[in-house]
């Protein structure tokens, strides 16, 4: 059995659980080099989308994902919610008409989440944003024809700490140009929980992919 | 026969009203301006439906010029014009004040979207100290 609709329900809750609980760091990262509110805004974000999502019947696994990111973009504020909303919309986008997902729609999501940020950001690799994660993950994915939760959960954390050494090259944060350095980037350390996220419930829930 | 709308887009929704504001009395009421300015509550930050709400309440085929702020506010506004999908909307790469009077001028003149928007983007390239 691939990802199904269930899956996605149990992925968005466990990323809200997560951003919850680490909603001071998240906002502490900010803090050092952004504006202080990202822990703040992504945890609304997330709490908002789960209460959106909970409480509608979704047709389709693109119909959730869609309200999912549409919800973060209207209820994170800051740059995080078109970021994050359009990667999810590209995802739906992706994902219209299935009814499973299986790996390589899953990579192609990945790919198409990150073609989304970056159209959207207009940020490249290593300067220190989100897509320092989004895009090694995404050639990770490319890579395998199958799901390895646990170098999938590697690739993602050691993804978000590289951004530490890293100078911010967008943002709020590139006013502090070096001052940036020896920092994980917020919406990077964002991105981990929810990606992490993703490979527990495939994990715990035995999906084959 | 319309004008170009203008929609001021600001993190700050003090910012944007005090800007139309300003901008209104310039062209005495030549031209349609809104303000997208500030969160849904009203604080600092841009919200993609007052965005788009502001496109829509001044869209004509003579089409809008949005201005914008800072960072996000740029996201927004293009994510609002990719889903809004109407014709003739565009984001001018100017300084916010002095592009929007500009703009706003330029468009009580009846001049066309582009010449609107061009004339916003000179704005950065020139003196305001004599």
């Amino acid at each position: 059995m691939a990802l199904t609709k269930e899956h996605i329900l149990l992925w968005l809750n466990r990323a809200n659980e997560k951003i919850q609980e680490q909603k001071s760091y998240l906002t502490d990262l900010d803090q050092a080099i952004g504006d202080g509110d990202h822990g703040i805004n992504i945890s609304r974000g997330f709490a908002e989308a789960v209460k959106k999502t909970s409480s509608t019947d979704y047709d389709t696994i693109s119909d959730l994902l869609k309200d999912w990111g549409m919800t973060l973009v209207s209820k994170v504020g800051g740059a995080s919610g078109p970021l994050f909303g359009t990667a999810l919309l590209k995802i739906s986008m992706k994902w219209k008409g299935l009814e499973e997902i299986d790996y390589i729609n899953l990579s192609a999501a990945i790919e198409e989440g990150l073609n989304g940020i970056v159209q959207r950001g207009h940020a490249g690799e290593n300067q220190k944003t989100m897509v320092d994660v989004w895009a090694p993950v995404s050639r990770f994915m490319k890579e395998h024809d199958s799901f390895h939760a646990d170098d999938f959960k590697t690739v993602v954390k050691e993804a978000m700490e590289a951004t530490k050494a890293m100078k911010a090259e967008k943002g709020r944060a590139a006013y502090l140009n070096d001052r940036s350095i020896g920092f994980i980037d917020p919406g990077s350390a964002t991105s981990y929980y929810l990606l992490t996220a993703l490979a527990e419930v495939i994990e715990e829930e035995g999906v084959s992919l | 026969m319309s004008n170009v709308g203008i929609v001021i887009v600001s993190h700050s929704d003090l910012i944007a009203s005090g800007l139309k504001e300003l901008v209104t009395q310039a062209v005495r009421g030549g031209v349609r301006i809104e303000a997208a300015g500030g969160t849904e509550n009203g604080d600092i930050g841009t919200s993609l439906d007052k965005i788009m709400e502001a496109v829509q309440a001044v869209h004509s085929d003579k089409g809008v010029l949005i201005l914008f702020d800072l960072g996000s506010a740029l996201m927004n506004a293009e994510m609002a014009v990719e889903l809004l999908g109407l014709e003739h909307v565009e984001i001018a790469d100017a300084p916010l004040i002095e592009g929007g009077y500009v703009a706003a001028v330029e468009a009580s003149m009846g001049k066309t979207l582009p010449e609107v928007r061009e004339a916003a983007e000179k704005v950065r390239n020139e003196k305001k100290r004599g």
